[in-house]
């Protein structure tokens, strides 16, 4: 191919490094998320090794706390919230609306470098000899007791928090004032609502564990008392600031994939999405409400039972949004001429995978049963199925349902379904053993067990093997379809979006005119707006 | 534009997507300003360039009210906590001082809204820089004073840590409060010294003829910062200096 | 966003003036009842005052005044997340008296 693209105009190594092309930074970001995410893969490795015997014969308790700590920090801020925006949306929502960049480039290209900068610091914190207070960074142990590398870590976590806020602050400008003519909100895919309410999250909750782990670093370094009680603190105060952004960024990893989820649907079901503006809205609401619902992650850490049942109770009905999406997807599928190519095969996963997560942390939102369950592999189990079982799922599924535009070429299909085959597999064989073993009680956070659980780690360590296998797969067909693949032509699934109507892969400036939209962007099917054409 | 590339391709339904050329309504405005220097190739038009860099100014002023936010919650948790020994903590702080500064940031305020007011009229490069330079001596006076309070602070050991000293009668609440005085204020003093920096070089293009009624943005979102850091000191300054007066004050 | 006018609306001076006494006063009324115990009502009048001030330079010398419905939302909607995480929060702290002899 000679004609010109993204990826051929301009060579070289400062081309790419120096690039404000959303595009190419969107690949900048693929890149390094990925090895943060084979490195989170690492540490979780780790720990199913150990995990696999009773005993603990692998690691030493202050080595294990470190590889759950650092698996935690690695996933949740290098890979989960970075991955669907700053990839996916960072490469498809100008040309979704019809734009030849982000309304802010260069801030764009900085945001990736204070990535970098942030993982710097946090393998630099990895490699001196690891952090070992959990992800959550609970005081006062962060702050008084813990002698590990918090401040370098907290530092990462700090400086990565700024890539997310431009990142956010970017989305929600360029979404406002780039749309192409005609393209109005009620036209925009529903993949642009989600990274909308996203953003909204990125913007309102990252500032806020900012200045918390900043506090947390004051603590540490000055000891200035401001957490810690021996010092007239209050260590429930920082768990609400945690929580008041950790909640949220929940939704910063799941709302994308429920934006990919439901491009895949219709793309794959051919039919227009069910109910396209509970949709959209329910984005929003779920942005919103999600910031009203953190105090259930402190029920048992001393909050007053009242604030507890004001939390409960919005749980509950932050369930409510999700659910519509649910509903809605289904309804999107039903009777659809539904092709099952890899990316449904993810989008699939996602939906089974996504409800089973949603409804056991309906157990986890009701009070009573939260004594019971806290810090139990329950909650490992479901977070799991969220992150893992949502957010990946539906990063996996974008990735495979965008790669031939991202990259112009077609990937071996066959190879795809199996990896979507063992991820699913793997997945379930991980962490639904974990439900059972936490609901009998096994705590999180030992590297040691009664050997009456032995039966269902060794059932989790096993599927997160086949799991390791299923996500190393996409590396080597994606990377062989980069050499090896057929030429993808501009629209290889019959899908509809003005990302499928520009050439695999797109010109630099994406348009080479300005696209001016009379319908909605996703007509599969004639609909009432169409009208009389 | 540019040439050279394909043109997109129509393969979608007809009629859904139209691909015209001219008539595109964004560029009616472009038109009228054929390529303004100041204009980056992803934009139509100014219009869109200016408002698109406001919002995005706005957005971010957000996430700094969120951030100075967890502050803000941290006083008023253990505000409500230690209600006596804020105000005693509160008490030796120089009043004085602290409506010196919020005098001098206001100030600061009106003749940043001057800078961008000068800049929005086309007025003389000269005038520009004058109530840019004015704004930055008002910020500089306000660190200055800063740094008298802060080393006051530090000669008499009131500064939290290990070598905290307090002769009054609530030593930990009062170390709670000077934590968040120092964080606060340090913080906002940070803020300050970002926005002269800013300004300087806001000022250097203003020197060089670059802003005028079709090109002001630069000033007009460092006037947005600023104007958002005096907001800060605004709350900051009856919080954390007056809420003692009445206690005995001296 | 319909319009993308570079115009933005020029305020006279005179009222950046106005601004800026009202600011003053503001200040000064604000130190002057801080001299008088007046119990919690001390904090009333000083966060008034204080929210007065922040609210002019919102409108007038940050134009929002001017300015479009998007800005006064995303103007707004800073301060309505604040007071969201403001209340929630003391919903806990304010509630942990009420069962006697559980929490503290
Ligand atoms: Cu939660």
């Amino acid at each position: 191919m000679d004609t010109l693209n993204y990826i051929n105009n301009g060579h070289g190594l400062a081309s790419w490094l120096l690039t404000k092309d959303h595009k190419r930074i969107a690949l900048l970001y693929l890149v390094s998320i990925t090895f943060f995410f084979f490195l989170g893969g690492l540490f979780a490795f780790m720990i199913r090794l150990e995990l696999l015997t009773p005993a603990g014969d692998v690691l030493t308790a202050e080595n294990y706390n470190k590889m759950f700590t650092m698996h935690g920090v690695v996933m949740v801020f290098f890979f989960l919230i970075p991955s669907i925006p700053a990839v996916l949306g960072n490469f498809l929502i100008p040309i979704m609306i019809g734009a030849k960049d982000l309304a802010f480039p260069r801030l764009n290209l900085i945001s990736w470098y204070i990535y970098v900068l942030g993982g710097i610091f946090t393998l630099v914190a990895a490699l001196s000899g690891g952090v070992d207070t959990g992800w959550t960074f609970y005081t006062p142990y962060s702050t008084a007791a813990a002698n590990s590398h918090v401040i370098t870590a907290a530092l990462g976590v700090f400086i990565t928090g700024f890539s997310s806020i431009l990142t956010g602050l970017n989305f929600i400008v360029t979404i406002h004032r780039m749309r192409a003519p005609g393209l109005t909100w009620f036209r925009l895919p529903l993949f642009v609502w989600a990274h909308y309410a996203t953003s909204l999250v990125m913007i309102l909750g990252t500032p806020v564990i900012a200045i918390t782990v900043l506090l947390v670093a004051a603590e540490r370094v000055l000891h200035m008392g401001i957490f810690d009680p021996a010092l007239g603190g209050d260590p429930v105060l920082f768990q609400h600031l945690f929580w008041f952004y950790s909640h949220p960024a929940v939704y910063i990893m799941i709302l994308p994939a429920m934006g990919v989820i439901s491009e895949i649907v219709q793309a794959f079901a051919r039919k227009n999405v069910f109910g396209y503006s509970f949709i959209a809205f329910s984005s929003l609401a779920i942005a919103i409400i999600g910031f009203l619902v953190w105090g259930h992650h402190i029920f048992v850490a001393g909050q007053s039972v009242y604030a507890g049942m004001l939390f409960s109770i919005i749980s509950y009905i932050v369930a409510v949004p999700s659910a519509i999406k649910v509903f809605n997807w289904t309804a999107t599928i039903y009777r659809g001429s539904i092709s099952l190519d890899s990316p449904m095969l993810y989008a699939f996963g996602f939906l089974g995978l996504f409800t089973i997560g949603g409804l056991t942390g309906l157990f986890l939102a009701a009070m009573g049963l939260d004594i019971h369950m806290h810090d139990t592999y329950f909650v490992v189990a479901h977070f799991h199925y969220i992150m893992v079982g949502g957010a990946i799922m539906g990063y996996l599924g974008g990735l495979h349902y965008w790669w031939p535009k991202i990259t112009g070429k077609l990937y071996s299909e066959p190879a795809a379904k199996l990896a979507a085959g063992l991820v699913f597999i793997g997945f379930n064989l991980t962490f639904f053993p974990q439900f059972l073993v936490g609901y009998l009680g096994m705590p999180r956070r030992y590297h040691m067990y009664p050997p009456e659980f032995q039966v269902f780690n060794v059932m989790s360590t096993l599927g997160a093997t086949i799991l390791s296998v299923g996500y190393l797969l996409p590396m080597f067909y994606f990377v062989h379809s980069i050499f090896r693949g057929k030429p993808s032509p501009a629209d290889p699934w019959g899908a509809k979006g003005l990302e499928w109507e520009v050439p695999s892969p797109p010109p630099t400036e994406n348009f080479a005119v300005t696209p001016i939209v009379t319908h909605g962007t996703h007509q599969y099917a004639p609909s009432k707006e169409v009208g009389v054409v | 534009m540019s040439d050279g590339y394909p043109q997109a391709p129509s393969v979608g339904l007809p009629g859904r997507v139209s691909i015209q050329a001219p008539g595109n309504p964004h560029d009616e405005q472009s038109s009228a300003h054929p390529h303004h220097p100041k204009l980056q190739h992803h934009f139509d038009d100014m219009g869109q360039q200016a408002e698109a860099s406001t919002l995005g100014m706005w957005v971010f002023l957000v996430t700094e009210i969120m951030f100075f936010g967890g502050l803000f919650l941290a006083y008023l948790v253990y505000r409500t906590q230690n209600p006596m020994a804020f105000q005693e903590a509160s008490a030796h702080l120089s009043w004085k001082l602290g409506a010196f500064n919020t005098a001098v940031l206001i100030f600061s305020s009106l003749t940043m809204a001057l800078a961008v007011r000068s800049a929005q009229t086309s007025e003389s490069r000269g005038t520009q820089v004058f109530w840019l330079v004015t704004t930055m001596i008002l910020g500089a006076t306000f660190l200055g004073v800063k740094v008298i309070e802060y080393s006051e602070k530090f000669a008499h050991n009131n500064v939290p840590g290990p070598n905290f000293v307090w002769d009054g009668q609530y030593p930990a609440g009062a170390e709670i409060f000077y934590s968040l005085y120092f964080c606060m204020t340090g913080l906002h003093a940070l803020h300050m010294v970002i926005g002269l920096g800013i300004m300087t070089v806001i000022a250097i293009m203003a020197w060089r003829r670059q802003f005028n009624t079709e090109y002001f943005t630069p000033v007009e979102i460092t006037g947005l910062y600023w104007h958002f850091v005096d907001i800060v000191w605004i709350f900051l300054f009856p919080l954390l200096y007056l809420i003692g007066r009445h206690y005995g004050g001296h | 966003m319909s319009g993308h006018h570079v115009s933005h609306h020029v305020a006279p001076k005179s009222l950046y003036y106005l601004i800026f006494a009202l600011l003053m006063i503001g200040t000064a009324v604000t130190v002057i009842v801080a001299y008088f115990d007046l119990g919690a009502f001390n904090n009333v009048v000083m966060l008034t005052i204080a929210c007065t001030k922040a609210l002019l330079v919102v409108l007038y010398f940050m134009h929002v005044r001017w300015g479009t419905r998007l800005t006064w939302v995303v103007a707004a909607s800073g301060f309505v997340w604040l007071l969201i995480m403001f209340g929630f929060t003391l919903s806990d702290y304010l509630t942990r008296g009420w069962v006697g002899g559980t929490l503290r």
